[in-house]
């Protein structure tokens, strides 16, 4: 790693006052909007999800309909063990990890193969199969009728769950903060910087030594353990699970929310989760039983548009670090112009 | 058995008509179309609408249901698809979802969401018995539309002036346009065909498969499959995989209902990590 790259790294992995004020604000809804905490809680949630897809849509450059394969599966791992007496949270939110890690790992051999349409297809495809085994196996996972009698144990032993929500929103808003933490740790590093190069161009990150197939299996089992966290903390918090969790229009939410936000950086997963959740609520406010038209006329518009233009907005209000007038000289433009 | 069979080629050759036009827009013009399935609903529901409201015969709902979608297919490819043909996959896809869910929710604010039922017409109706074998009539006029289509269809791609210059406005736009060819006509008109046929399939379709708002939904899956497993580059690998699918998947029901679609998503999975461009593709 020549010294360029290692500055302009560390450069990037600098937080932001607007990041800093961001989650200055995030804590300061815990104490503001204590009616609100149900849906914030969902808010964090779907933002730690939408997290998980950029890091394999926005740095790897997988294009994946089948993302709630992983996000259910975490659901159903957290309420499984609960449901059998493991009620502490955080042990259920690692199983749910380690099951949705270990499903990506096996799965993500089969992504590595055929062209964007083939990924879509494996992807999806892994879904449904996954979706049709939670409807058959209906002893452990309650079929049609969803995973019910979950009991939560408090968090970390003191803090017990509220019907207000309360707690569930500080839990799950924690997990996001952490783990939001860490993949803005990883995509600022080496590593995130050749599956940003994978991106961009497979073939010649190979030429130039990267091991392409490794990198994407990895950043992909990590995007599905984060998924499943995402999963965990809907059924500990919800103390539900149902086949909706696996559905087809939760893979496509969550790309309609990367998307409102903005692909490609971290902050785009969790803005658009603000703006989907809001949305959402206001539309089902509007017309309760069509909302689902006004999201599609908002995809549309948000392509032939081009979101480019509108993620490019928000990145423009950012304050950008003044780099040396030799570094602006030999600085690269694709690579160093992407925010993180 | 042999019923199943027959059933099953019935069903494969329904899902070749709802899915061909995909073959064409996926398949060679590349472009990842989900909203495929919304032209099929459209075509089911002109059938059932003129029927069930207007008193029209089956038969001759049938060139209505062919053409409202096309004229629809035809519009939406003049005004936004056009746009998208050189954007990412992940444009395409985003786009097609967005279309899907608005017209789901058209639908079910239209007409309702429950099921739409037509009623055959009786000589469509009961099954004779062939040589032993349990014959529908219902599913052998589908059979016998179905197959002129495909043949249609083959003999118009590849003995054609129109064909042949499909295929080479598919496999090099910018040549093609050099040497005269109205490229973005011909897309059109392909595009306006292929939602036309789901059309059709979907009125074929709709005793069969049910008709309701979720229609694009239920069975986008399904043209996916058809399309992806065939291989993109030929109509006839749709077409094997069409067949192919329709029979596991009505064996599979039959046989061993408790598995579900597993059959069917099992084999599409296998058959894309041992054939990643799909099962009867030529190798590039």
């Amino acid at each position: 790693m020549t010294d360029f790259v290692r500055r302009s790294l560390v450069r990037k992995g600098r937080w932001g006052v607007a990041e800093i004020a961001f989650w200055a604000v995030a804590a300061a809804t815990l104490f503001f909007l204590p009616e609100r905490h149900l849906i914030l809680n969902e808010i964090a949630i779907i933002g730690l999800f939408a997290v998980s897809l950029d890091l394999i849509l926005g740095y790897a450059g997988i294009v994946s309909l089948g993302h709630a394969a992983f996000f259910g599966l975490g659901a159903y791992a957290a309420g499984i063990v609960a449901k059998h007496g493991w009620t502490d949270p955080l042990l259920g939110l690692a199983a749910a990890a380690v099951a949705a890690a270990f499903l990506g790992f096996v799965t993500s051999f089969l992504v590595l193969r055929g062209t964007d349409l083939t990924k879509l297809m494996v992807t999806l495809g892994v879904a449904l199969l996954l979706g049709e085994i939670a409807n058959q196996a209906s002893w452990l996972t309650g079929g049609a009728d969803g995973l019910q009698g979950i009991t939560m144990g408090p968090v970390l032993g003191r803090f017990e769950f509220d019907i207000f929500g309360t707690t569930a929103y500080a839990y799950s808003l924690t997990v996001a903060f952490v783990l939001f933490v860490i993949a803005r740790r990883i995509v600022v590093s080496p590593f995130g910087l050749s599956l940003r190069s994978i991106r961009d161009n497979p073939l010649r990150a190979r030429a130039v030594g990267i091991p392409v197939n490794r990198r994407l299996v990895a950043v992909y089992t990590l995007a599905a353990a984060y998924a499943g966290v995402a999963g965990g903390l809907l059924a500990q918090t919800t103390q539900f699970v149902s086949l909706d969790v696996l559905a087809f229009h939760r893979s496509a939410d969550i790309m309609l929310v990367l998307v409102i936000g903005g692909v490609g950086y971290l902050y785009g997963g969790l803005l658009g989760a603000i703006g989907f959740k809001v949305l959402q609520d206001i539309l089902s406010a509007w017309t309760p039983q069509y909302w689902q038209f006004w999201i599609g006329l908002i995809l549309v518009v948000l392509v032939l548009v081009g979101r480019e233009r509108l993620t490019g907005s928000i990145k423009a209000l950012r304050p950008r670090p003044k780099a040396q007038p030799a570094e602006q000289a030999q600085a690269l433009p694709a690579t160093t112009a992407r925010e993180v | 058995m042999l019923t199943i069979l027959f059933d099953g080629i019935a069903y494969g050759m329904l899902l070749f008509v709802l899915a061909c036009g995909l073959a064409v827009t996926l398949g060679l013009m590349n472009f990842v179309n989900l909203a495929h399935g919304a032209f099929a609903m459209a075509g089911g529901y002109v059938t059932a609408v003129l029927m069930n409201r207007y008193g029209m015969p089956f038969l001759a709902t049938l060139p209505l249901a062919f053409i409202v979608p096309a004229l629809a297919g035809l519009v939406l490819e003049r005004t936004l698809y056009r746009q998208l043909y050189a954007r990412s996959h992940l444009d395409q896809v985003l786009f097609s979802i967005g279309l899907v869910f608005m017209a789901v929710a058209a639908v079910d604010y239209a007409m309702g969401s429950q099921q739409q039922l037509i009623q055959l017409p009786s000589w469509l109706q009961g099954r004779v018995d062939l040589f032993g074998i349990q014959v529908g009539l219902y599913r052998s006029f589908i059979i016998a539309v179905c197959g002129i289509l495909v043949v249609a269809l083959q003999l118009v791609l590849t003995r054609t002036r129109f064909g042949s210059r499909l295929r080479a406005a598919v496999d090099d736009p910018r040549v093609a346009r050099g040497l005269g060819i109205n490229v973005s006509l011909i897309f059109a008109a392909t595009f306006a065909v292929g939602s036309g046929l789901a059309g059709l399939g979907g009125a074929l379709g709709a005793e069969i498969l049910g008709l309701d708002p979720t229609f694009p939904l239920k069975f986008m899956i399904y043209f996916l499959i058809v399309v992806t497993v065939g291989g993109t580059t030929s109509i006839t690998g749709p077409f094997l995989a069409s067949l192919i699918l329709g029979i596991a998947d009505v064996a599979g029901k039959y046989y061993v209902p408790s598995l579900g679609a597993f059959v069917i998503y099992t084999l599409m999975i296998v058959v894309l990590i041992l054939r990643p461009q799909g099962l009867f593709a030529r190798a590039r």
